[in-house]
């Protein structure tokens, strides 16, 4: 009914006195309709979009950049001859306190960002002059594990998507950031959270949940954009009667933990979405749930329109070494292969094909002490005496692992995969609890190995056709900043001394660094506005960009 | 009679009065003090050692006499609200830890009680005698200053002698190079700068021997020997080497005795508890 009054409003008012052709009236009143009611058919980024992301470079449209998790920009204008002349063009400041991990999204000039607390931004992007701020209203007993951190946002039609500590899924207007709708993914109270960025696929948003470390029962859960309404849900446990259940020892599974905290990728062309799992709960005790644990550690193809399983990876079994799994995969074709990479928190480079599942290898990048032997499938096999003990076990990676959620980059230029590589081994030790709801669940401590000290970190770039590392740039003190490849053949990455760093794509010459004044704990972007090219990366409380001069 | 003790203890818990307590409801509880040391393990271990026993980062938590008060309500406090000015966070703001309840709480403080010594740790050593000795012929306040007094070159020691265990602080003046001491801690980052070695030769062939005060992979912060700052950009220099040999003299047992060693001890505990 409303809507027929609307027509005839607008066609009363604009159309009448035109004297239009019919096709320029059906035209111009879908637009005002559009307009009026800014539905996801007719809103600003449409599923197209997403998909063909790489025809407009100058946007960043999703966490990692595209759907293939490449975090590859096509913009070329700043270079490696040019680099060294790269300027601070403005500084967002979110006054948040602790680690400020966002990936922005930049859609049609427009920089939409989250900060600590599930603060969350629309800036212009050519001046960081702020357009709305939204702050998400927490209960004050929230159980973040490792901060309260955000990783971004997913945008679809004109709304932007938010997961919150709290456990809840909120749709934003883009142009207000005014909430239109908000749903409770689970009780934060029993120990889930999100921290991820979503990733919208068709007309759902998905998300993954945090809570490794509190015995929760992970999942992934898809949303209907338009209404928030829960399409299906996946539990990265399986439940009684499923595949996999066999995998856990009596009820170890209902507090199994496998949280899916990062984002994952998409594969239009086989309709396959791959995410990635976290540890199984206690992270650092395997006694009590006996067996492999699926889908712990695990990289999942899942259908994106019912949640159904296609296959399943599990880098690590059985972990006591809190190796999750939740690295971005990266999709990447080489010839007809048609790969799945993973540099993954357990020390492996792992190589997948994407269609079966099936490893294609696994060499180590880091320093690695807890496997020294691989089984038929050439998957790497947990040392029996690496194992965290009483008095403590030394074991490489440490707890933080060989690399962690910051994301990788994949340039299709130079072929190569880049990763921030950490070398520190841990003496981990159990520490067995009982469950309780809501309480936190480690199993152990871990504490870092003085005899191996000074703990250092690299940025290394792998060659995922022979899983050899081509060239390293050495980071003082191990790093959490993620890596962005350019078509301008530079790498661009942080360190934990709060240096913002440019590096030559094929060499890792250093071309230009910045002092940001805080520890980075972010995955750098780029984009561009009327031809300019900017590059954004979030340190300390401050969202910097950088253009040429 | 138990199950009336545990009625009480879940209402106590429900009713959130734990807090308002100035006594561990789980005083001399053998039980909670093992959930402790799981919960201590978990949450504290980290910088105070597995046994409590003090590491490189905290101190040692099995001594009698604590920096920032003895009672129960003293430790509830310093580990709800962490100690400002030192690197003791507030319960629950660690990056590491998620935080404790004021249950989980009780009960590490029931296990910190279960592992300390039962006399009050009087220092061994004498601690007039130990003054002498710093500023005297042990030499250590040509390189340490405690109080506002001696050098600069070394980490200043005015709070080590209760913040650092005595274990750690044999092993320091006996084998420096071991554990090298921690130096500038900035905000954001996972880990310290340590006091490593550093030889530099700038562009025009001058030598500088010293400690990182603080460096990244382009620029560098250091202390000469003869207590200089310099501050150079990495790749402007002939040469840059580190060491993580300290600089400081290893003190055997001709230069320094058990005796002296315990002296020089029990005056930093002292200085260290004003």
């Amino acid at each position: 009914m409303r809507s027929e009054a609307i027509v005839r409003r607008v066609k009363r008012r604009f159309l009448a006195p035109l004297g239009m052709t019919l096709v320029m009236r059906v035209a111009l009143l879908a637009l005002a309709i559009c307009g009026y009611f800014a539905t996801n058919i007719c809103g600003q980024v449409t599923s197209q979009r997403l998909l063909e992301s790489a025809k407009e470079p100058q946007n960043w449209l999703m966490y990692s950049g595209d759907y293939a998790g490449h975090r590859f920009s096509a913009l070329e204008q700043i270079n490696t001859s040019n680099a060294a002349s790269l300027v601070p063009r403005w500084a967002y400041q979110t006054m948040g306190g602790g680690k400020f991990e966002t990936t922005p999204l930049v859609v049609d000039g427009i920089l939409y960002g989250t900060g600590q607390d599930d603060r969350a931004f629309a800036l212009d992007a050519r001046s960081g002059r702020p357009i709305w701020q939204y702050q998400r209203a927490l209960p004050s007993d929230i159980r973040p594990c490792c901060g309260r951190v955000n990783r971004g946002l997913a945008i679809y039609g004109d709304k932007v998507f938010l997961g919150t500590l709290d456990s809840h899924v909120i749709a934003l207007d883009a142009k207000t950031g005014n909430v239109v709708w908000d749903v409770t993914a689970f009780d934060y109270r029993q120990g889930y959270s999100i921290t991820l960025a979503p990733l919208v696929i068709k007309n759902l948003v998905m998300i993954g949940v945090s809570g490794g470390e509190y015995g929760i029962r992970g999942f992934i859960d898809a949303y209907d954009a338009a209404t928030g309404e829960r399409k299906w849900r996946f539990y990265t446990v399986p439940g009684p009667g499923e595949p996999g259940h066999e995998s856990w020892e009596g009820d170890s599974w209902k507090i199994g933990g496998a949280p899916a905290w990062i984002t994952g990728s998409y594969d239009p062309v086989t309709n396959t979405t791959f995410w990635t799992t976290g540890n199984p709960s206690p992270s650092n005790r395997g006694e009590g749930r006996a067996g492999e644990n699926r889908y712990s550690n695990s990289l999942l193809a899942l259908e994106p329109d019912t949640g159904k399983l296609k296959w399943f990876f599990q880098f690590t079994k059985h972990d006591e070494h809190d190796y999750d799994a939740t690295q971005v995969p990266v999709m990447v074709d080489q010839g007809d292969q048609h790969l799945i990479l993973q540099a993954n928190r357990n020390g492996f480079f792992y190589v997948i094909d994407r269609a079966s599942g099936k490893l294609i290898s696994a060499n180590p990048y880091a320093k690695v002490t807890w496997s020294d032997s691989k089984d038929a499938s050439g998957a790497p096999v947990a040392r029996k005496d690496a194992s965290p003990t009483l008095d403590g076990n030394r074991v490489c990676p440490g707890a933080a692992g060989a690399t962690n959620w910051m994301s990788p980059t994949y340039d299709p230029q130079t072929q190569l995969f880049y990763v921030t590589a950490r070398e520190q081994c841990d003496i981990f030790s159990t520490a067995p609890q009982p469950y309780e709801a809501g309480h936190a669940y480690y199993g152990s401590a871990y504490f870092p190995n003085d005899d191996t000290a000074p703990f250092w970190g690299a940025l290394r770039a792998i060659d995922p056709a022979t899983g050899k590392i081509k060239w390293e740039w050495k980071h003082p003190s191990p790093t959490w900043s993620g890596v962005l490849s350019t078509a301008g053949g530079v790498v661009f990455t942080g360190d934990a001394e709060g240096n913002f760093i440019a590096l030559e794509a094929g060499t890792g010459k250093a071309l230009w660094h910045f002092q940001c004044g805080a520890s980075v704990y972010s995955s750098p972007m780029s984009y561009a506005i009327e031809g300019k090219q900017y590059v954004a990366i979030a340190a300390g409380s401050a969202l910097f960009t950088f253009t040429l001069p | 009679m138990l199950i009336g003790c545990a009625a009480a203890l879940a209402l106590i818990a429900v009713t959130g009065t734990l807090r308002a307590q100035d006594k561990n409801p789980f005083a001399g509880d053998a039980k909670a003090a093992k959930v402790g040391e799981f919960q201590f393990r978990a949450n504290c271990a980290f910088c105070h050692g597995l046994g409590a026993r003090g590491g490189g980062r905290g101190p040692d938590l099995t001594r009698a006499q604590k920096r920032h008060g003895n009672s129960d309500a003293d430790i509830f406090r310093t580990i709800n609200e962490g100690v400002p000015g030192t690197a003791m966070p507030p319960n629950g703001a660690t990056q590491q830890g998620v935080g404790m309840t004021e249950e989980e709480i009780w009960q590490v403080i029931s296990y910190i009680r279960s592992v300390q010594v039962k006399a009050p740790a009087q220092p061994v050593g004498s601690a007039a005698h130990g003054k002498e000795l710093f500023y005297g012929t042990a030499g250590c306040s040509m390189c340490h200053m405690v109080r506002g007094k001696g050098g600069r070159f070394g980490p200043d020691l005015s709070t080590t002698g209760s913040a650092r265990s005595t274990d750690y602080i044999v092993e320091s003046v006996r084998a420096p190079s071991r554990r090298l001491a921690q130096g500038i801690s900035e905000a954001m980052k996972e880990f310290s700068q340590e006091y490593e070695t550093v030889t530099v030769v700038t562009a025009d062939g001058t030598k500088y021997l010293g400690v990182v005060l603080n460096e990244d992979h382009f620029t560098l912060q250091m202390m000469d020997t003869r207590e200089n700052l310099h501050l150079f950009e990495k790749d402007k220099l002939r040469s840059y080497e580190k060491s993580r040999e300290s600089l400081m003299t290893a003190y055997d047992q001709k230069m320094l005795s058990d005796k002296e060693l315990q002296d020089i001890i029990a005056y930093l505990m002292e200085v260290g508890a004003q």
